[in-house]
C-alpha cells in the first residue's frame, strides 16, 4: 500500500496504490486521520486500489463522516474496479455521495 | 410398519374419530356447547385432514378443510350452533366416512353424485362462514409460491430475509462479510442489501482490524433454510444470523407442521422436522431461554416465545407448532392408555391359556393321585394363578357394550325424523362388558330390532296422544349380566304386539296349522319365522319380512337366543340373551356311566339327591317336587343312550336358564373344572343337547351340555306328559 500525496490549489490530493485492506488498515487509518486535520479538502483517488476488503471499506466510510463531522471535505474519484464492486455490493454509493463512473456491465 | 398398515391404522383411527365427532354432535343439539367439546370436535377433524394428507388422500383433506373451516368458526364463537348447522355437519361426517370407505380404503374414486353431494356439502359449509373462509389461504398459497410476477421473477417481497451482524472479531479471523455475501448470491439472488453502518466509531476510536457493519438482506431462492445456513458455516461463532422464511413459506411450513410424523413432542425438534428451525439456531434460542432465565427470577420462558423474541421464527409458525405439539401429546397420552393389539395376537394368547388350563389340570390329576402333599399344594397354587391368567386374559377381550349402543343414538334420531315420530333413546347398562367377537356379530340383529321398534312398534305421535301416552315414544336399550350370559334388551313402548294379527298371518303362510293352541311366548316367536310380516305397510325400514329371522339366526349363531315379550297397547321388549364369552367358561363336571358332562357352572343353582320315591317313579313322570316347585328333569342316561348300569344313587344338578328351571339327572357330581370349550367338528353340528367339548386333565373327552336346548326339552316333555295325563 502506498499513498501518493500532493498539494493543489489547498486541496489534498491522495492517490492510493495497492491493496486497501485489512493489513494495511492501521497504517491507512492514521494517514487519513494526519491529513484530514491538515487540510480543509481531501480528494482521496481510489484509481490504483487494487484491491479493498471490508476493513479498507470502512475506513473510507468513517474518513468520510469523520469529514462531515469536521466540516472538512473528504470526496473519493477515480474508483478502480475492485471499489467499486464492494461500494456496489454493500449498495453504499450512495453513502458516499461521490459520483461514480459505473462501468457498463459485460 | 408398512404404508398399508399405517393406512389402515388410518382408516380405523379416521372412523374412531368419526363416531366422536357424531356423539358430540347429537349432544350438541340438546346441550349448551361448551369450549372443549367444540375443541375435540374440532382436532378430530384436523387430525382426519392432516393425516389424509399424509396418504396424499386429497379428496379427503379439500373437503375436511373446508369442515375445520366451519369448526373452527364455532370455536372462536363466530358461528353459533343451531340445529341446521349440525345437522350439515351430521352430513359432512358421513361424506368423509364415505370418502375415507372409497377413497383410503378402496383406493377408488366418487363416483359423480356422490362428488356432487361432497360439493353440495362443501358449499353449503362455505355459505356457513361467508365465502371463502380464513383459513383457506393456507391451502393454495401452497401454489402460489411458485407464482411469477409479470417481470419473470418472483413476486416482490416473497423473499428470504436475512439479518447478518457479525461479530467485532470476524475480520481477524481472516474472515471477510463480502465473501460470504459473494457466495449467498450463488445460491440465489439478492434483492436487496442493507448496509447498517451504525455502529462504525468516529476514525480515530475506529480499529481498523474490527468488524462494524450489520447487514439485511432480502433474498430471493429455492434453496430451504438448511442450505441457506450453511452457506454462513465458517463464521457461525462470529455471526448473529437471523433467517426468516418468506411469507409464502409460511403456508408450506404451516402445513409441514401439521404433518409432522409425531415422533417428538418437543417443539424445538417439532420446529426442525419441519424444517422451519435449524438445530444452531434451537442451541441458540436455549441458551438464550437460559439466561433470559437469569433475569426473570427463575422463571423459563416457553422456548416458543424465546423463538419468537429472538426473531427466529414467525409467531404464526410457532401457534401452530404449539397446536400440533399438543395434538401430539394428547395422542401419545391416548396410546398410553390404549395398546393397540391385533385380535390375532389375542387369539394365540387366549388359545395358549386354553392349553395352559388343560395341561394344568393334568397336572393337578396327577399331584392328587400320587399322595404327595407338598406338590398337591403347590400345583393347586398354579391352579389358582391359571384361573386367574385365564379370567386376564379373557377380559382383554372384553369391551364395553355402550360403543355399541351409542352408535343408535344416530340411528334413532335419523330415522325418527325420516318417519316423522318423536323417539328418544334411553341407553342404560352401557358399561356390561362382553367378548369382542360377540360385540362385532351383534350390531346387525341390534340395528333390525331397533329399525323395527321404531319402525312398527312405537305410534305415530296422535295415537299415542289417543292412547293416552306421551307423544314422544321412548326406545330402550338395556344391558346386564345374568347368569353366564349377557342379556340385551330393545324396548319400546309402543303398541305392542296384536296376537291375532300374528295368529292369522301365521295361519295365511301356513306356518301354524288352525286351531293350534300356543303360548303367549310361542305366539311372539312366530314374528321370527322366515317371511313373516305383519306391518300393514311396507317402508324402507322394515317391514319387508326379511330380518327377523336374520336376527334370529344370527343370534342363534353366536350360542344366544331371542324371545319376546309383549304387552298389547304398553310395548314390546326383545331380549336377546348371549353367552359371555366363546373361550373358556368354568363348568361343573358331572358323570353319568364313565362318561363325563360339563354344566356351564353360572347356570348351576343347587345340587340335591334324586329321592328314592322320586326315582322309582321317574319311570313314569319326569319331574319332580322341588320345595313345593315342579321341576322337570332330562335324565342323561337316556338322552344320551350310555350303557351303563345305574349307580346306587342318583343327583339332580338344578340349572336355570332364561327364567326357568330344570334338573338333569346324573351318577356322580364332580365338581368345578375350568372348561376350555373345543367346537365341536361340522358332524356334530346336528347334535341337541351339546354345545361342545373339552378335554379333561386325564386326557379324556367331557362333553358340555348346552342347557338352553336341554332346558326347553325337559320343560317341553313335562308340558307334553301333563297334557296327555289331563
Amino acid at each position: 500500500m502506498h499513498i501518493n500525496v500532493q498539494q493543489e490549489n489547498g486541496v489534498c490530493r491522495l492517490q492510493m496504490e495497492g491493496e486497501l485492506t485489512i493489513y494495511h488498515g492501521q497504517e491507512i487509518r492514521d494517514g487519513l486521520i494526519d491529513h484530514l486535520a491538515a487540510n480543509n479538502e481531501i480528494e482521496v483517488d481510489l484509481g490504483g486500489v487494487s484491491e479493498m476488503d471490508t476493513a479498507g471499506f470502512q475506513l473510507l466510510l468513517a474518513a468520510k463522516r469523520e469529514g462531515t463531522r469536521l466540516g472538512k471535505v473528504v470526496r473519493f474519484v477515480s474508483h478502480s474496479q475492485a471499489a467499486l464492486e464492494l461500494i456496489d455490493l454493500y449498495n453504499m454509493a450512495a453513502q458516499f455521495g461521490d459520483p461514480l463512473l459505473i462501468p457498463a456491465r459485460p | 410398519m408398512s404404508m398399508d398398515q399405517a393406512l389402515q391404522t388410518y382408516i380405523e383411527e379416521s372412523r374412531g374419530l368419526l363416531e366422536e365427532m357424531e356423539s358430540i354432535l347429537l349432544r350438541l343439539e340438546t346441550e349448551p356447547q361448551d369450549e372443549d367439546t367444540v375443541n375435540a370436535m374440532f382436532r378430530a377433524a384436523h387430525t382426519i385432514k392432516g393425516s389424509a394428507g399424509l396418504f396424499g388422500l386429497d379428496a379427503i383433506v379439500s373437503f375436511t378443510h373446508v369442515v375445520e373451516n366451519v369448526l373452527d368458526k364455532v370455536r372462536d364463537g363466530e358461528l353459533l350452533v343451531n340445529d341446521a348447522l349440525v345437522e350439515l355437519l351430521l352430513k359432512c361426517c358421513d361424506h368423509i366416512g364415505l370418502l375415507v370407505t372409497i377413497v383410503a380404503e378402496a383406493g377408488q374414486t366418487l363416483d359423480a353424485e356422490q362428488e356432487a353431494t361432497g360439493e353440495a356439502l362443501a358449499a353449503a359449509l362455505k355459505s356457513m362462514i361467508g365465502g371463502a373462509g380464513v383459513l383457506d389461504a393456507t391451502m393454495p398459497a401452497v401454489h402460489e409460491a411458485r407464482l411469477d410476477a409479470s417481470g419473470g421473477g418472483q413476486l416482490e417481497g416473497d423473499n428470504w430475509h436475512l439479518s447478518l451482524i457479525f461479530g467485532r472479531d470476524v475480520l481477524k479471523t481472516g474472515m471477510d462479510p463480502t465473501s460470504f455475501i459473494r457466495y449467498l448470491s450463488t445460491i440465489g439472488d439478492i434483492v436487496s442489501l442493507v448496509t447498517d453502518d451504525s455502529a462504525l466509531p468516529g476514525l480515530s476510536e475506529l480499529d481498523p482490524e474490527s468488524c462494524y457493519l450489520t447487514f439485511e438482506i432480502e433474498f430471493k431462492s429455492e434453496a430451504d433454510k438448511q442450505t441457506i445456513e450453511a452457506v454462513f458455516e465458517f463464521v457461525q461463532d462470529d455471526i448473529k444470523l437471523r433467517i426468516l422464511p418468506p411469507p409464502s413459506h409460511l403456508a408450506a411450513f404451516i402445513d409441514r407442521i401439521e404433518h409432522a410424523s409425531g415422533n417428538t413432542d418437543m417443539l424445538g425438534q417439532l420446529l426442525i422436522e419441519a424444517g422451519i428451525l435449524t438445530s444452531h439456531e434451537l442451541d441458540g434460542a436455549l441458551s438464550a431461554q437460559e439466561d433470559m432465565m437469569g433475569q426473570d427470577s427463575g422463571t423459563k420462558l416457553p422456548i416458543g416465545e424465546v423463538l419468537v423474541k429472538e426473531g427466529v421464527v414467525h409467531k404464526e409458525i410457532v401457534d401452530v407448532a404449539l397446536e400440533k405439539q399438543r395434538q401430539i401429546r394428547d395422542t401419545k397420552a391416548q396410546e398410553a392408555k390404549f395398546v393397540r393389539v391385533s385380535a390375532e395376537k389375542l387369539d394365540e394368547l387366549i388359545n395358549l391359556v386354553g392349553e395352559l388350563v388343560i395341561a394344568g389340570a393334568g397336572a393337578s390329576l396327577q399331584a392328587q393321585r400320587s399322595g404327595d402333599v407338598a406338590l398337591h399344594e403347590s400345583t393347586s397354587i398354579v391352579s389358582g394363578l391359571v384361573e386367574e391368567i385365564r379370567d386376564g386374559a379373557l377380559k382383554l377381550r372384553m369391551v364395553e357394550i355402550g360403543e355399541t349402543f351409542n352408535r343408535f343414538q344416530r340411528v334413532v334420531r335419523d330415522v325418527s325424523r325420516e318417519l316423522g315420530k318423536e323417539i328418544g333413546l334411553e341407553i342404560s347398562g352401557a358399561e356390561t362388558e362382553l367378548d369382542k367377537t360377540v360385540v362385532e356379530k351383534i350390531g346387525d340383529p341390534l340395528m333390525h330390532l331397533v329399525r323395527n321398534a321404531m319402525d312398527h312398534g312405537i305410534e305415530s305421535a296422535e295415537a299415542r296422544v289417543a292412547a293416552g301416552k306421551a307423544a314422544k315414544g321412548t326406545l330402550r336399550l338395556n344391558a346386564y349380566h345374568d347368569s353366564g350370559s349377557i342379556v340385551i334388551e330393545v324396548a319400546d313402548d309402543g303398541g305392542g304386539l296384536k296376537k291375532e294379527r300374528i295368529l292369522k298371518k301365521a295361519a295365511e303362510r301356513g306356518i301354524i296349522s288352525p286351531g293350534q293352541s300356543l303360548s303367549d311366548s310361542e305366539i311372539y316367536n312366530l314374528i321370527f319365522e322366515a317371511g313373516f310380516s305383519t306391518a300393514d305397510q311396507v317402508t324402507n325400514l322394515s317391514g319387508r319380512g326379511v330380518g327377523m329371522d336374520v336376527v334370529k339366526r344370527n343370534i342363534q349363531a353366536l350360542r344366544g337366543t331371542v324371545d319376546i315379550e309383549s304387552a298389547e297397547g304398553r310395548g314390546t321388549t326383545v331380549r336377546i340373551r348371549l353367552p359371555l364369552t366363546l373361550a373358556i367358561i368354568d363348568g361343573f363336571l358331572v358323570g353319568v356311566g364313565k362318561s363325563a358332562f360339563v354344566v356351564p357352572l353360572d347356570m348351576v343353582l343347587e345340587c340335591i339327591e334324586l329321592p328314592e320315591t322320586d326315582r322309582r317313579a321317574a319311570d313314569t313322570r319326569n319331574y319332580v317336587n322341588l320345595r313345593g316347585e315342579v321341576l322337570p328333569f332330562v335324565r342323561l342316561r337316556d338322552q344320551f343312550e350310555v350303557n351303563a348300569a345305574a349307580g346306587k344313587r342318583e343327583n339332580i344338578v338344578v340349572v336355570q336358564y332364561g327364567g326357568q328351571k330344570a334338573g338333569f339327572v346324573v351318577d356322580e357330581l364332580m365338581g368345578e373344572f375350568q372348561t376350555v370349550i373345543k367346537p365341536l367338528g361340522n358332524v356334530f353340528r346336528h347334535l341337541r343337547g351339546i354345545s361342545g367339548s373339552t378335554i379333561l386333565g386325564t386326557g379324556e373327552v367331557a362333553l358340555i351340555l348346552d342347557v338352553p336346548a336341554l332346558v326347553k326339552l325337559a320343560v317341553a316333555r313335562e308340558g307334553q306328559m301333563t297334557e296327555k295325563a289331563a
